[in-house]
């Protein structure tokens, strides 16, 4: 039982991830009703600007939180940027040229930043410096709980209730939920829809470099193709919780990381990659709409 | 008509040259590059059959490819290679090697199109994003399933080994540009036959199709069962003449790389499919002398192209001899 629990733990943790990557996905087809197939290569770059920031300032000799929050922002500001320059670049040129024409451009500038990845980064995996020392943090029963998954958790948390604060209490969270809703009505509403567009792929790519962190803490090692596996199970978590639904994204995020974490425990690790598309689909089939979306 | 038979006689005697003369001048590399562009361009137009022609999103299609190859690799080593050994006592080697080859191709397109009914029919009741997504996973799944059965390899990969004075690999050129051709032009009678209508009627309009009497349902299950035969044969071809397979090349990656060839070339034109599956295959070899920065470009390549041409290269019309003949200035460049 015991085993259970701490299975579950590091499930939630895993779960978080993925749900942050997933809101990423869920609130750019919100707006957009685009797959943004190269968000998974935005949470790659942020664990390595991570990498090269804690390089560079030495940070991974003396674990520290503080050490901790700078690559954070560094790995937030480097992947806000590259969200907007992808957009600028690869997107909005076709708004208007129908869905299909984007969706290429988004597998192409997702190749495009894989293989710059591996040009930039080098091709062979990287080891996310020790940012934090771990050990355990505190026991529940016999449940231990690390300073790593803590950390994860409360990151997680910290941040989705931040984005929960800008949907729903800002100006810029108005004007995204109304272009999510009717991207032409809006317009003629005086909401200045490729701003909105821009920023909501900001804000994408923020929560995606902070997962990419959060990874290279829990599980260090990195590489210029890390993003592609994971990127596409957040996609599928965005839709089981329902494409387009920021809540959704969240439940099918930790929904997600909870079984694949219980699935390689308790049956097999070969099966792991394959349990993210069963459930995928056995939603889909009975709630095509996935858990929290609307027809 | 007579015109017709008149063409596909001269196809073949071409092609039966090809298959005799190409070895003789073209090296390994070029025709190992030729297969895997022929096999591009059969799995990149039997997807459109599906994404351009019935306005289904099926992005999963190198799931079917896998199906195919996996099966008539199997057929051949468990089976095949017995029959080869028998048929090769009888016969000529060519000439027996002729014999089989189509045997394991239509196996692996048997196979690819039973996966396709199974997963096309509860997902096609899905609409949009949700059948791309579904046909997303249903690859993923089926790979994964592979790669979790021992009698084909699982993990280790897949080799189609034979006993001594057996070979099972088949690199022929000219018989595979046959295949390919053949298995085009079925798609196209398909498709522009008066019957086919159906299929362009769901994609333009599913509620009025359905109104007109257009059956919806058997129709796309029709497209998508098509397209995963042809996608098997593809996968069959590929496994056959690279004599060993692995799951890594049937990926979602792959699946996308499909996607993009389709788009590319156009949704709704075979030739365009064709033209951007032989062309962006053969972009990174061509670009090989850039090294590291050949995929680079490659992938630039395509965000240029889909922002300077939206609608793919042809639209969604053909490229024919006819139309070139008809205005020699313009239509080559599909603008006619």
């Amino acid at each position: 039982m015991e085993q259970f629990f701490q299975q579950l733990l590091n499930g939630i943790a895993w779960g978080g991830i993925y749900a942050l990557v997933a809101l990423g996905y869920t609130m750019v087809y919100g707006v957009l009703r685009l797959i943004n197939f190269a968000h998974g290569e935005v949470y790659m770059v942020g664990a390595m600007t991570g990498y090269y920031v804690a390089h560079a300032l030495s940070l991974g000799r003396e674990p520290s939180l503080a050490g901790l929050v700078v690559v954070l922002l560094a790995a937030m500001g480097a992947c806000a940027l590259l969200g907007a320059t992808i957009e600028r670049v690869a997107y909005r040129p076709l708004r208007g040229a129908g869905r299909l024409a984007p969706l290429i451009t988004a597998i192409g500038v997702s190749l495009l930043l894989q293989n710059a990845g591996q040009l930039v980064f080098g091709a062979d995996p990287k080891f996310f410096p020790p940012l934090l020392a771990s050990r355990e943090s505190f026991r529940v029963g016999a449940l231990a709980v690390s300073n790593i998954q803590l950390t994860v958790i409360t990151t997680v948390v910290v941040l989705m209730a931040g984005l929960q604060l800008i949907v729903n209490r800002t100006r810029f969270g108005r004007a995204m939920r109304a272009v999510s809703m009717d991207a032409p009505a809006a317009a003629l509403m005086g909401v200045p829809v490729d701003r909105v567009i821009s920023g909501t792929f900001v804000l994408g790519s923020v929560l995606a470099a902070a997962a990419g962190i959060l990874v290279g803490l829990s599980n260090p090692k990195i590489d210029p193709l890390m993003g592609l596996l994971p990127g596409l199970k957040a996609f599928v978590a965005a839709v089981l919780g329902g494409i387009g639904s920021i809540p959704g994204a969240m439940a099918g995020g930790l929904l997600l990381g909870i079984v694949e974490t219980l699935v390689s425990g308790y049956l097999s690790s070969t099966y792991r990659d394959a349990i993210a598309f069963v459930i995928l689909i056995a939603i889909l089939l009975y709630r095509p709409t996935g858990l929290f979306g609307t027809a | 008509m007579r015109r017709a038979a008149f063409l596909a006689i001269a196809a073949v005697a071409l092609l039966a040259l090809a298959e005799l003369a190409l070895p003789q001048v073209l090296n390994r590399y070029y025709a190992t590059i030729g297969v895997r562009i022929l096999v591009a361009v059969l799995a990149a137009t039997s997807l459109q059959l599906v994404n351009g022609f019935t306005g289904q999103f099926s992005i999963g299609h190198a799931g079917f490819m896998a199906v195919g190859a996996y099966a008539s690799a199997a057929l051949s080593v468990y089976l095949g290679a017995g029959w080869l050994e028998a048929l090769q006592s009888v016969l000529p080697q060519p000439l027996a090697r002729l014999a089989y080859f189509p045997l394991p191709l239509l196996a692996g397109g048997l196979a690819a199109s039973l996966a396709g009914l199974v997963v096309g029919v509860p997902s096609l009741r899905l609409r949009g994003d949700y059948l791309a997504i579904a046909t997303l996973g249903f690859g993923e799944i089926i790979r994964i399933a592979i790669l979790n059965v021992d009698a084909v390899g699982g993990a280790r990969g897949f080799a189609l080994s034979a006993p001594a004075g057996v070979d099972l690999r088949y690199e022929g050129l000219g018989m595979i540009g046959a295949v390919v051709v053949l298995s085009l032009l079925v798609m196209a009678r398909l498709v522009y036959a008066p019957g086919g209508l159906a299929f362009r009627a769901v994609r333009e309009d599913e509620i009025a199709a359905e109104a007109m009497g257009i059956p919806t349902t058997r129709v796309k299950v029709e497209a998508f069962v098509v397209a995963s035969f042809f996608a098997g044969v593809a996968g069959a071809l590929f496994a056959h003449a690279e004599g060993y397979v692995h799951t890594n090349s049937f990926t979602f990656v792959r699946s996308f790389e499909l996607v993009a060839f389709v788009v590319l070339g156009g949704l709704g034109s075979f030739t365009g499919a064709a033209i951007a599956a032989a062309g962006l295959t053969a972009a990174p070899e061509l670009l090989r002398g850039l090294g590291e920065w050949r995929m680079i470009l490659y992938s630039v390549l395509i965000i240029a192209t889909m922002i300077l041409r939206p609608q793919g290269l042809l639209g969604s019309r053909e490229l024919s001899l006819a139309r070139l003949r008809r205005r020699p200035g313009t239509a080559a460049a599909g603008a006619g």
